[in-house]
């Protein structure tokens, strides 16, 4: 049993060539078009749900939060962030008053960039809570880094200065140090660099505590939608 | 049983057995070492390859007398390409876990040869009937080889299946088993066994043949 479905004797002139690849593409086009446009809105909701879930995570007690960037020297709130803009979050407590800035941030971790997000507490100048966004570390050892509960927890009231130092595990005797994990120093320093890196850039830039931006009432801070 | 039943229930048993696309034929290497280190990644990317298989073996066959035969790979590609960007969108909608752990690995069942080799060898040539089972075989094929390779390291690398921890807190986890030696090291083992089995099953039908010459 052959094929029968070509004909081997006058080839086909180049114009059906054309016509069938170009046709091919043109109702490849609208597929791939239709399906990006139908589970846009549900990426869109995924990924701001993930990043509100994040933000609650890193900051506990708090239940609402705004965008806030760095404009014109100060911090302002924001509906949305203009392109290429560097933001951070800010968490409110159900009465609408500050309690803390989730700042994002990303280095190099031991495969590739980590992107985490970490809890700050200016007043007390205290980490509250580290949540690691992205990584594509080594399954079984660097994922620790999320995995491993003792070392998230390590975060939850770490003093950020003058820096955060990861000592050998069962070393740790100054509240600004913390164990690194057995097996993925080289990933624990990789999360302790990019939280120290974060803060420095961002230390000055905040405004001195209980002067932070209000929260605005508008429905993007109710809901906690983010773009 | 008829015989188009027998023929198309042999074209879906030949991709699960007789020519698994990954312990026979070896073919599709690139996903079935990179994602299987946990069997819910296996089963996610195992499903993926299964839908955009069957999917475009039935497209390809039939459009086949309508492709001109020398564009018909480009004409593969693009049909499974779309197929693989629905599946990506999907799986991003639906799953983003998953989608995250399997990353770069669902755009590259573009380039999976498997599929590829699919409609090349059989889509292009059998009717659609015949082409559906071939697909639905050999896309269950290697949504099987790649469920028991991700089994194998998930239970021996991370002491868990799905997740669910098996052998409590004294379990000392493998972990070479879940990390890319450890691939390479189960699909070793694995086909050592089909190979030894078909050895053994040969020598085990040439003595039948002969007790059989010896009794007429």
């Amino acid at each position: 049993m052959t094929a029968g479905a070509h004909k081997e004797t006058a080839g086909p002139s180049s114009l059906r060539l054309v016509l069938t690849l170009a046709i091919a593409g043109l109702i490849s086009g609208i597929a791939i078009i239709a399906i990006y446009e139908s589970t846009l809105p549900t990426i869109t909701a995924n990924k701001a749900r993930e990043l509100r879930e994040a933000v609650f995570k890193v900051l506990p007690g708090v239940s609402q939060m705004q965008l806030l960037v760095y404009r014109d020297g100060k911090l302002v709130a924001v509906e949305e962030r203009r392109k290429d803009e560097q933001v951070i979050y800010g968490g409110y407590d159900r009465q609408g008053a500050f309690a803390g800035y989730a700042i994002p941030g990303a280095g190099p971790g031991f495969q590739d960039t980590i992107a985490l997000l970490y809890g700050y507490k200016p007043e007390r100048n205290l980490v509250v809570g580290m949540e690691v966004l992205e990584s594509r570390e080594t399954p079984g050892l660097g994922d620790k880094i999320y995995k491993d509960a003792d070392f998230v927890a390590s975060f939850s009231a770490l003093p950020i200065e003058p820096k955060i130092v990861v000592v050998k595990k069962g070393r740790k005797s100054q509240p600004n140090e913390i164990d690194a994990i057995t097996g993925a120093t080289i990933s624990s320093k990789a999360v302790v660099r990019i939280i120290n890196e974060t803060h420095l850039e961002w230390s000055e830039r905040l405004p001195p505590p209980s002067s932070e931006p209000p929260l605005k009432r508008t429905a993007s801070a109710e809901t906690g939608e983010v773009p | 049983m008829k015989k188009s039943d027998n023929q198309s229930y042999d074209e879906f048993v030949k991709g699960i057995w007789r020519d698994n696309p990954v312990f026979v034929q070896v073919l599709g290497m690139c996903p079935m070492l990179a994602v299987t280190n946990s069997a819910i990644n296996a089963i996610a990317m195992g499903t993926a390859t299964f839908f955009v298989l069957v999917g475009s073996s039935i497209l390809v066959s039939s459009f086949r007398s309508w492709i001109p035969k020398q564009v018909r790979i480009s004409c593969f590609i693009i049909i499974i390409a779309t197929f693989v960007t629905v599946a990506d969108y999907t799986l991003l909608a639906l799953v983003p876990k998953v989608h995250k752990e399997l990353g770069a690995f669902i755009p590259l069942i573009v380039a999976n040869c498997m599929i590829l080799g699919r409609q090349e060898a059989f889509s292009s040539r059998y009717p659609v009937r015949l082409a559906v089972m071939d697909a639905m075989g050999m896309a269950g094929g290697f949504l099987l080889a790649l469920f028991s390779l991700g089994a194998i390291r998930e239970i021996l690398g991370d002491g868990a299946l799905f997740g669910v921890n098996l052998f409590g807190a004294n379990f000392e986890p493998w972990v070479i088993m879940i990390l890319p030696p450890g691939g390479f090291l189960t699909l070793g083992v694995i086909l050592l066994f089909f190979n030894w089995f078909k050895v053994k099953k040969d020598e085990f039908l040439e003595q039948v043949a002969e007790a059989e010459r010896g009794g007429s």
